[in-house]
């Protein structure tokens, strides 16, 4: 036995039942030719006893219990050729199974690398996010000095950083530009399991005020300023005019976007930062940060540790920790979100979609067997198996189901990343989405499904033996065993039809209830831009910074198409976050920061009103004259004033503001609300108040801290394209090493918050589309079906005096039944399913009566628009020649 | 093939029974036992030489049989067939049934045909 016998056994056993037959027959004509016969006598007389040796033979391999493969095999061959002997009915099949299994596949890869892929960082299990939870928020930012207290006092954890997003000018390298940054704790790659490319990470010494400043770059900005040269440590880069000796450089492809850090350009540690309320211990400033668990230590201890550790500081600092904790979140389920419903709906939708599919090539495979019902009956007359008819019917099947499953992982390998790129704020991970063994597993478990969910049914039904009746009706075929099931196949399409088109229908509702949202400023035509001064600004006065922003607003301002312009620190709708306390002047003081008031801060000029078109309700908004030198003035939102002085006036009321070196502004206005949160959650949010201060007041401090650069929002007339050419002209006009980032238009800012949800809407909308598209074809077909089927009867009726219409009547009857009994269990089912998907929804029902309605009425129409032309055809029947084809 | 009145041709079932009580004997190839059965049955027994290797194989498919390749008394490679440990139970209860079932038939079929017909 040589190695390519061990490996096909079938052919030694082959060999070996030759070999011994062959003993068999020559023994036995060996004790013939003994008894004194001639050779030929002998081997004549001994094949007639032994019989057939090749009939033998066969009997034989029955035996080996390898004769299922074999019939497999003959069974796909044959269901391969008689598929391609049809290349129309192939085509069809394979393309709408390709359809719904391409679908399929392709939701399924992005869920696969969301959701089933586990971060790529070693032990990911073990990895938290850490946020500090207060009244407002429950993610917030962690105070510096809380995480310093936190990181000591823990049992849990082996390691804990925070980190926070920042934007530094580069500069003496080059073009002044701007490069993203992380200000980041030490340690914060090691707890990540991620090491630096070349050189290392912070040392805790470097992660102390006052000491060297140094930075770790990323290996993008690495190859693309220095070439990839591997002398870069030692050296040093100028970073808002300070210089960073280069310490590391952190290899690409970190895919972390978590609050407080991402992949960045430059890396520095957070005493660099020179931010003089570092060490507040009540101020968030926007950290946020990551743990890692210690060996066999769950997420429930450590919350409960961390609970202990809260509980002393707030007994120790209750001014600032009263009610403030720890909020952990397993760092798999922050980078997630709340993608996972919103992904599960789509792939129930995209499930919805082959379903019909299936259906579809079900139906098909039913009007083709009805016509090779002939073909069975004949085979089982000649000793066919049920089970053996059956298999040869699934075979084929399945042939198909793995053809459309081939055909529909090709647009999935190259279009689901492509598609992913169009839509960046819609699912998290994006970049790690691809095709694995598990995107290939499901590709290939859902084919195979597939093809037996719609093969089965036919197969059943063609095989049934009632051979007798197949072959007396002659051509005729089978009609009546098959139409019912044609017909159930007709009403569970128009049901998985209607439950996807209310699905759809529901999403589109909520986001057009969504654009009708008042955001409570107008977004059109506004632009926001930062600026990041240069360098030599750092050393300027408070009087010169004052003088120098003037100048740079007058600057912009004076471009033509500019309309009204503002500074903006502090926050911007939708798009930055900064909230700050205050109490209200004449009341004592809170012992805590707790039961402050808490509002969001817009420290802007006074024309901010004009450029973002907030309604003012009373009083006047900030002018010209309230400057460094008159009293400090504020302007409240109608939240606030609601929130705070509920039935009184708050104008000529006065406030403290807590981190504005203890000053105390009056109120002078009331502005219409702004809805910082985004058009959906705004009105569920605890905090919402708001107020407006000058730029021009801002305190020495808060002044000394906005050197490095402004954030600005302008109206503009004409192409958003224009006005930033002409403002990048203007800035380089100022400086060279002035760098205009981060410009973005507001309305671009507001439908960015609704990207999931649009992204949700234009996936179940083409879903159901689809879905709509293929139940019409499969409607369509099974009537012309039908139709065809009854030519006989309705030529019979005709001769015996029903008028065209009645048969016209007759064939939309049907089709109006069927589709409205598919309707109603549409809409039971419908009911049930949509109401998985109320994360998504916004303002409306899932059981929305007006969208239930109208999605029944469309499927019902575009139903009878189906069988419009079968029903014409069925009425042009003329009865002579309907008789005569008898 | 033709056949004369003294010899039989195998009840449905039998064959089986009868394989495995010859090779119970030891090691034996095919044409052996063709010639085995027809000699313990004093030539009466006609073994269908077409089922026999059907049989054989069936039976080792369901291990009651092993097979080996050993020369032949006259030199050449024959496939041997042994019973297994499975086989040899097989054969004691196989061997019980057979005899309690010919036990009752003859008794139902005890006496003359005489009146019968």
């Amino acid at each position: 036995m040589n190695w390519l016998q061990r490996l096909f056994p079938r052919r030694r056993m082959e060999i070996d039942l030759d070999k011994e037959l062959r003993f068999h027959f020559e023994s036995h004509v060996a004790d013939k030719m003994l008894s004194g016969m001639s050779e030929s006598e002998a081997r004549r007389l001994a094949r007639l006893e032994f019989g057939g040796i090749e009939q033998i033979k066969e009997d034989c391999r029955e035996t080996w219990g390898t004769m299922w493969l074999e019939s497999l095999v003959q069974d796909v061959r044959f269901g391969a050729r008689l598929l391609v002997k049809n290349p129309g009915f192939t085509a069809v099949a394979v393309l709408t199974l390709a359809l719904g299994i391409c679908g399929n596949t392709a939701i399924f890869s992005v869920l696969n690398g969301v959701l089933l892929n586990p971060l790529p960082f070693p032990h990911p299990e073990q990895l938290v996010s850490v946020h500090e939870s207060k009244p407002n928020f429950d993610q917030g930012a962690i105070s510096y000095p809380n995480f310093l207290d936190w990181r000591w006092n823990n049992r849990s954890f082996s390691a804990m950083a925070v980190g926070r997003r920042w934007s530094f000018s580069m500069t003496g390298r080059g073009d002044a530009e701007q490069v993203s940054a992380n200000f980041i704790s030490s340690g914060y790659f090691a707890i990540l399991g991620v090491r630096p490319l070349l050189g290392r990470e912070f040392t805790q010494d470097e992660d102390q005020p006052g000491a060297l400043p140094v930075a770790m770059i990323a290996e993008g900005l690495w190859r693309r300023k220095f070439d990839g040269a591997q002398g870069i440590l030692g050296q040093t880069i100028t970073l808002d005019g300070k210089s960073y000796s280069i310490i590391g450089v952190v290899p690409a492809a970190l895919h972390l976007n978590i609050p407080g850090f991402r992949e960045q350009d430059v890396y520095a540690p957070i005493p660099q930062w020179g931010n003089n309320i570092l060490m507040e211990r009540g101020a968030g400033l926007g950290f946020h940060g990551i743990a890692r668990l210690r060996p066999g230590v769950t997420i429930a201890q450590a919350r409960a540790d961390m609970d202990r550790v809260t509980r002393n500081l707030s007994a120790v600092y209750p001014e600032s920790d009263r009610g403030v904790g720890a909020s952990l979140v397993p760092l798999k389920d922050q980078v997630v979100g709340n993608s996972r419903q919103f992904l599960l709906v789509l792939l129930a939708a995209v499930g919805f979609v082959l379903l019909i599919a299936c259906v579809n090539v079900a139906s098909l495979l039913m009007a083709r067997s009805a016509a090779r019902a002939r073909e069975f009956a004949v085979r089982s007359a000649l000793g066919a198996s049920r089970r053996r008819v059956v298999r040869q019917l699934l075979s084929e099947s399945l042939l198909l189901g793995m053809a459309g499953g081939a055909l529909g992982l090709i647009p999935t390998i190259w279009g689901t990343q492509a598609a992913l790129k169009s839509l960046p704020a819609a699912v998290p991970r994006a970049i790690e989405i691809g095709v694995d063994w598990r995107v290939l597993a499901f590709t290939l478990i859902i084919s195979l499904a597939a093809g037996v969910l719609f093969g089965l049914a036919p197969a059943w039904k063609t095989s049934q033996p009632d051979a007798n009746r197949a072959l007396k009706e002659g051509g005729r075929g089978t009609s009546g065993a098959h139409s019912g099931v044609l017909r159930s196949f007709v009403v569970a399409e128009m049901a998985i039809a209607l439950v996807l088109l209310t699905g759809a229908a529901l999403m589109v509702r909520s986001l057009m209830k969504l654009w009708n949202v008042d955001p409570g400023f107008n977004p059109q035509n506004v632009l926001t831009f930062s600026i990041s001064t240069p360098p030599t600004m750092a050393q300027a006065s408070l009087d010169a910074t004052r003088a120098i922003y003037r100048d740079m607003s007058a600057r912009f301002a004076s471009i033509n198409e500019v309309e009204a312009l503002s500074r903006t620190w502090g926050a911007v709708p939708m798009a930055e976050e900064d909230d700050q306390l205050f109490w209200i002047d004449g009341q004592p003081k809170p012992a805590n920061n707790r039961d402050m008031g808490s509002v969001f801060d817009y420290i802007v000029d006074p024309d901010y009103l004009r450029v973002m078109q907030i309604p003012l309700l009373r009083g006047r908004f900030l002018t010209p004259q309230d400057d460094e030198h008159a009293p400090l003035v504020t302007v409240v939102d109608e939240v606030f004033a609601r929130k705070y002085f509920p039935g009184q006036d708050p104008i000529g009321k006065r406030i403290h503001l807590v981190y504005n070196s203890g000053r105390t502004a009056e109120i002078v206005g009331i502005v219409a609300h702004v809805k910082q949160w985004g058009l959906d959650s705004d009105d569920n949010q605890s905090l919402r108040a708001g107020y407006y201060l000058p730029c021009t007041q801002a305190s020495d401090d808060f002044l000394a801290g906005m050197r490095s650069g402004t954030g600005f929002v302008l109206r503009y007339k004409g192409l958003p394209q224009h006005i930033l050419e002409s403002l990048r002209t203007v800035n380089k006009q100022m400086s060279s090493e002035q760098v205009l980032f981060g410009e973005q238009t507001m309305d671009s800012i507001v439908s960015d918050t609704m990207a999931t949800r649009r992204f949700a809407m234009i996936l179940l909308g083409s879903f159901a589309t689809l879905a709509l598209l293929l139940a019409c074809v499969g409607i369509y077909g099974v009537m012309a079906y039908l139709v065809s089927e009854r030519t006989q009867e309705l030529g019979i009726r005709m001769a015996l005096g029903a008028k065209r219409s009645d048969v016209l009547l007759l064939v939309f009857t049907d089709g109006a039944r069927l589709a409205a009994m598919g309707a109603t269990i549409g809409t039971v089912g419908a009911i049930g399913l949509t109401r998985l998907m109320r994360q998504l929804l916004f303002n409306v029902s899932p059981t929305d009566p007006v969208v239930i309605a109208a999605v029944c009425m469309l499927l019902m129409m575009v139903a009878l628009a189906a069988c419009f032309v079968p029903a014409r055809r069925a009425a042009s029947v003329e009865p002579i020649l309907a008789l005569r084809t008898e | 093939m033709k056949k004369t009145d003294d010899t039989f041709d195998l009840p449905q079932g039998t064959l089986d029974l009868l394989i495995m009580r010859v090779v119970a004997l030891g090691p034996i190839h095919g044409y052996a036992m063709v010639q085995r059965i027809q000699q313990m049955s004093h030539e009466t027994l006609q073994v269908q030489q077409g089922s026999l290797y059907p049989a054989l194989h069936r039976l080792e498919y369901k291990k009651l049989l092993t097979s080996s390749w050993r020369q032949s008394e006259t030199g050449r490679d024959a496939k041997y067939y042994e019973l297994t440990a499975k086989g040899r139970a097989h054969l004691r209860t196989e061997t019980e049934n057979w005899k309690r079932l010919t036990d009752m038939v003859g008794l139902i079929l005890k006496g003359t045909l005489e009146g019968i017909s």
